[in-house]
């Protein structure tokens, strides 16, 4: 007599689940208690209840519709929220093949000596199976993919903050190396608060930029110019040792832009330019 | 036919840019400047593009050759009030513009021209620079 597949998970259930849920653990040992017991208790559960419903469904048991679907979006979930958690790939995957020998175990039990139905249910599991456990590996990379691209963008709007020093003098501190990606942003943010501000002269430090080759400058250059087209005048400061030595060498041509070898002395020129003066009240 | 209107401010011909720029609108405008140029003898000329949105290598030209033009005619030329997306789009073309002043508004523009005659008067009229 044919016992079908739902039917042998249905009588079995419990202790699938409880010898699933052993081999889960061992299989994530690295990151272990980044989930609790109770939680992979209840996803386990309810995956397996899923499972249990697609493969009642029609065969070959499809992903995009049906039972197969929600299956699908369940383990999607669980792959994304694992992928923040930082589990390793293999480990994600384990969710779901870990799975397989237990239930193996249960059709072998069923099957007896029914050879053909035994392969029958073998190959529908672990064609099942494995098509899940791809598609926890692609949700598990779109996250990470998703996570680099946000740390990315966070990462640049970080380092190119556009500072009012005084009245009508603004600062970009530049750190890290100035590509043409990043010249845009800065670029972009120094206009803007030209124009909100009014600001006439911009002062770009470069003491965070490790080197200047003849791109870097050609990109310090474009935005020089932009800013003059506004109607500011920029100077660049933080200009250390090495890298004056290296502009030179390279040949480059500034032009002429106003280079100071530090902030204090940009904003010097910047003060003398708006016609300020900063003095140290008299004693007394 | 669009016309773009030339306002005589102070000493100063304003050029307001409010409407897209083509071949012969540029044309009659370098016409009517420079002509208006000569018969009100403006010392300088300010050309406001605050309006204009998209430009491409055929404006920033135009504006390279307005700014030419005038001071063959002894007026400076101060282009004011481009936006930051314009100012990128220019550099990007590879159009600095290098030779025409700039300012933020019309106000800054104003002063900045002012400014600029009056280092020019100083630098031809010893006499007025001694006093």
């Amino acid at each position: 007599m044919t016992t079908s597949l739902p039917d042998i998970i249905e009588q079995n259930e419990m202790s699938i689940l409880k010898e699933w849920l052993q081999y889960q653990k061992s299989a994530t040992r690295s990151a272990h208690g980044a989930i609790s017991d109770t939680q992979l208790q209840h996803e386990s559960g309810q995956f397996l209840t899923l499972l249990k419903g697609a493969l009642a469904g029609a065969q070959p048991t499809s992903l995009d519709e049906g039972p197969g679907s929600s299956l699908r979006d369940l383990l999607g979930d669980l792959s994304r929220s694992r992928a923040l958690q930082g589990f390793t790939p293999s480990e994600t995957a384990a969710f779901v093949l870990s799975l397989k020998r237990p239930l193996f175990d249960r059709v072998s039990a069923a099957s007896g000596k029914d050879a053909a139905q035994l392969a029958d249910h073998v190959w529908r599991i672990t064609d099942l199976l494995d098509r899940l456990a791809l598609h926890t590996s692609e949700v598990f990379q779109k996250s990470r993919e998703e996570i680099i691209q946000r740390q990315q963008q966070e990462m640049l709007e970080l380092s190119t903050p556009v500072i009012q020093l005084w009245d009508g003098v603004l600062a970009v501190p530049l750190i890290g190396t100035l590509d043409s990606a990043r010249t845009q942003v800065v670029m972009e943010s120094l206009l803007t608060s030209i124009v909100d501000t009014g600001a006439t002269i911009a002062i770009i430090d470069i003491t965070g930029v490790p080197t200047v080759d003849t791109l870097v400058a050609q990109h310090l250059l474009k935005t020089v110019a932009a800013a003059r087209l506004m109607g500011a005048d920029c100077i660049i400061s933080g200009i250390r040792p090495q890298i004056a030595q290296t502009i030179v060498h390279l040949g480059v041509n500034l032009g002429d832009v106003i280079t100071k070898a530090t902030l204090s002395g940009a904003l010097q020129v910047a003060l003398n330019r708006r016609g300020l003066k900063v003095v140290r009240p008299a004693a007394g | 036919m669009d016309m773009i209107p030339i306002l005589r401010v102070g000493d100063a011909l304003l050029v307001s840019i409010q409407v897209d720029m083509h071949d012969r609108l540029a044309v009659q405008l370098q016409d009517d400047l420079t002509a208006r140029i000569v018969s009100s003898g403006a010392r300088g000329v300010l050309i406001d593009i605050s309006a204009l949105e998209i430009v491409d290598s055929f404006i920033g030209r135009m504006l390279a050759n307005i700014a030419a033009m005038s001071s063959v005619l002894d007026a400076h030329t101060v282009v004011v009030g481009m936006r930051p997306a314009v100012a990128i789009t220019l550099v990007e073309l590879g159009l600095e513009l290098n030779g025409v002043s700039t300012a933020l508004n019309v106000d800054r523009g104003l002063e900045l021209l002012n400014r600029q005659l009056q280092a020019h008067e100083s630098l031809h009229d010893p006499a007025d620079a001694s006093s």
